[in-house]
């Protein structure tokens, strides 16, 4: 199912409007929407508007470097690449299985990652939308207007975030781009003295958890049909799920979903990831499109992320979220929930769960132990799967024998919700704008969809609008530093200085 | 008590990411409850935490990450032409970073690599639609194209370092970073 409105006939007769820079996302991207003479939406798409070639500048880098340069794909889930990282190059050194104290030590690494990202992203980026409205004062929809109107809120979303990234802290040297996994394990693990400090905060961490999860049902219930239909896309739904089909953000095995949520696939080994999960490419993105293998481009797109990680489990293994989970199934009778704004709902149940397993692994005395790394049989492949924040999130490697890196494919989580968050703001394009006079506001609308994904769009770029057909990049003593040519069949060249 | 002391204007803060991973904006976060102090004397303007797209005339400007596009080279200028002060936050602005590993390769080799030959690559095409800004041929750091007022090492800078340059900087004061807060990892 789609909105038909990724091609529009004739763009050049078109009116453009661009949403640019899309902004409280994490990285950068824009949207641009055609309009015809009647204002009537005929083109929307979000662009990813950067390149950056990690796939290929990582190799030559010898292995054990991987796990601390792939994480500066990302500031907000550096953990994420971190690990997965990790994972595909345990299996280079030949780890069959982490010592309890390495696997339980990454294991609080992430679920400390989780912990912030999901509050940053709910309290920080997203509050100010669902808390205002999504077409209030631009002056004030952001976190600093939380703050002025609801102190409290916005206090507890910064305590929130600071405790996960005190987590990661302990557990990676760093609050951001640590380095304490490495291929075969860890190089720390925690000390009683820095376990007693998060222990000491870890209730208040909580109870704010459970308050998050009743304030967005709170919103929910103030406005049901808003909630409920906003932006949605019915597409199949992926995710790691453990051997026993419980939610795990660290390992696991893959389970996919149709969109009326009958199993296509589950229990596959996700070294097989590239027999399931094919990737399209489009002129217009530097984001790829990934698709089921077994439905097809037409019909394949799928989510990833907290809505398709609760819904595509069986169960939660912590209590409280568990609970929560239930309820959240329960709120549309068992079909499955697609609209984009319930990802807030499921975002705060995994921060829940997050905060629980953060208090049974720092009552566990395997994370004090020393014994950090075991190795085995040397290999050539390796392949780490790691539930992101955002969602599932794949690494690919080859090394050779002198320990270089030889081949690197990163399927990243925001990658797999491309189409459907283009298909999403289409959605929210043909209801809301379709035919009026565009504001701020309803501009608003198009990104608050985006935002519900919670997309990482890994890097950062701002556009100029129309782009010049030649660039000249002058340094600033006047020197010419680069210079380069866009044709019209789109290829570009570089004109001799 | 003095009723008639002038209110003191709020200082006017644009930040951006240009080539960066926004590790530096994470790390001005991690200020953490100190947020709410530095609110109480700045007013955000363009910056990914707000909705201003356009950056208006401020104070100061702090931008992570290099130069690897157009449009990043269009945005650097436009933050130097408003900003009093301008601050390259993290090793990506000082000198390009870990995206500037790029810089020794042929940068349509590397399109046609990530696009063209990786497993499960459908279509064999490399984007180009004039939405998509110009790469430039390597990553350049924002010193080479526009004045710099202050630099910030790290990847990322720690949020102390950040919090005493910005504090220094609305107290109008250049405090140089000491041992243990000038940081390179
Ligand atoms: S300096 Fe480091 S943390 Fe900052 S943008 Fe660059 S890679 Fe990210």
């Amino acid at each position: 199912m789609s909105y038909g409105l990724e091609n529009a006939e004739h763009p050049e007769t078109l009116r453009r409007v661009a949403i640019d820079p899309v902004s409280r996302v994490e990285g950068h991207g824009k949207v641009t929407i055609l309009l015809d003479e009647d204002d009537k939406v005929r083109q929307v798409r979000l662009h990813v508007v950067e390149f950056r070639g990690f796939e290929r500048f990582i190799q030559g880098r010898p292995y054990w470097e991987v796990p601390v340069m792939v994480q500066r794909l990302c500031g907000i889930c550096p953990v994420s690449h971190h690990l997965a990282a990790s994972k595909a190059m345990d299996a280079i050194v030949g780890t069959r299985r982490l010592t309890p104290t390495a696997e339980k030590v990454r294991r609080l690494m992430h679920y400390g990652q989780m912990l912030q990202s999901h509050a940053l992203h709910f309290f920080h980026l997203c509050s100010p939308d669902l808390l205002f409205g999504f077409s209030s004062d631009v002056a004030r929809r952001n976190i600093v207007g939380v703050a002025a109107a609801h102190p409290e809120t916005a206090r507890r979303g910064v305590l929130l975030r600071r405790f996960g990234q005190e987590v990661i802290r302990v557990t990676a040297g760093k609050r951001i781009h640590g380095t304490g996994s490495i291929p075969g394990g860890v190089n720390k693990s925690v000390t009683r003295e820095e376990r007693d400090v998060l222990l000491a905060d870890i209730y208040d961490i909580l109870a704010w958890s459970r308050d998050a999860v009743a304030l967005v049902k709170q919103l929910h219930g103030q406005d049901p049909a808003l909630y409920n239909s906003f932006g949605v896309f019915r597409s199949s739904m992926l995710s790691l799920v453990s051997p026993g089909g419980d939610m795990d953000f660290y390992d696991g095995r893959l389970r996919a979903r149709d969109e009326a949520g009958a199993i296509l696939f589950d229990q596959v080994d996700y070294r097989d990831y590239h027999a399931h999960i094919r990737e399209e490419v489009k002129p217009w993105s530097y984001m790829k499109f990934p698709f089921l293998a077994a439905l097809g481009t037409d019909k394949g797109w799928y989510k990833v992320g907290p809505l398709a990680r609760v819904q595509n489990c069986d169960q939660i293994p912590t209590p409280l979220a568990d609970a929560e989970r239930r309820e959240f199934v329960d709120y549309s009778g068992g079909a499955p929930i697609h609209a984009p704004l319930a990802y807030h709902w499921a975002r705060m149940i995994e921060m829940l769960h997050a905060a629980e397993t953060i208090k049974d692994l720092l009552h566990d005395d395997d994370i004090l132990g020393d014994d950090l790394v075991s190795t085995g049989e040397r290999a050539r492949e390796g392949i780490g799967v790691i539930e992101a924040p955002r969602g599932t999130l794949i690494h690919h490697y080859r090394v050779d024998d002198n320990d270089l890196v030889t081949m690197c494919n990163l399927i990243v989580s925001t990658t797999h919700n491309n189409q459907a968050m283009n298909e999403a703001i289409r959605h929210v394009a043909k209801r809301y704008l379709s035919g009026h006079k565009l504001t701020e506001g309803l501009l608003n609308h198009i990104e608050v969809a985006i935002r519900a994904f919670d997309p990482c769009l890994s890097c950062a770029t701002h556009a100029l609008g129309q782009m010049a057909l030649e660039v000249t990049l002058v340094g600033a003593d006047g020197g010419e530093l680069d210079r380069l040519a866009r044709h019209g069949d789109g290829t570009t060249s570089r004109p001799a200085p | 008590m003095n009723a008639s002391a002038p209110v003191a204007r709020k200082l006017k803060v644009a930040t951006t990411s240009l080539a960066g991973c926004f590790g530096c904006h994470m790390s001005i976060l991690d200020i953490d409850e100190r947020l709410f102090t530095l609110l109480e004397k700045v007013e955000f303007d363009r910056s990914p935490i707000t909705d201003i797209k356009e950056v208006g005339d401020c104070d100061l400007g702090i931008i992570e990450g290099g130069l690897c596009n157009a449009e990043n080279v269009e945005v650097l200028r436009e933050f130097r032409r408003r900003c009093k002060v301008l601050v390259a936050l993290g090793a990506c602005a000082i000198n390009g970073g870990l995206p500037a590993q790029r810089n020794t390769l042929s940068l349509p080799l590397l399109l046609q690599e990530v696009y063209r030959s990786e497993p499960g690559a459908e279509h064999g095409l490399i984007p180009n639609d004039p939405e998509l800004p110009l790469p430039l041929n390597k990553v350049h750091p924002l010193h080479e194209v526009v004045h710099i007022d202050f630099f910030i090492p790290g990847c990322p800078p720690s949020a102390d370092a950040i919090w005493a340059v910005l504090t220094g900087l609305l107290a109008g004061e250049e405090r140089p970073l000491g041992h243990g807060l000038i940081r390179f990892d």
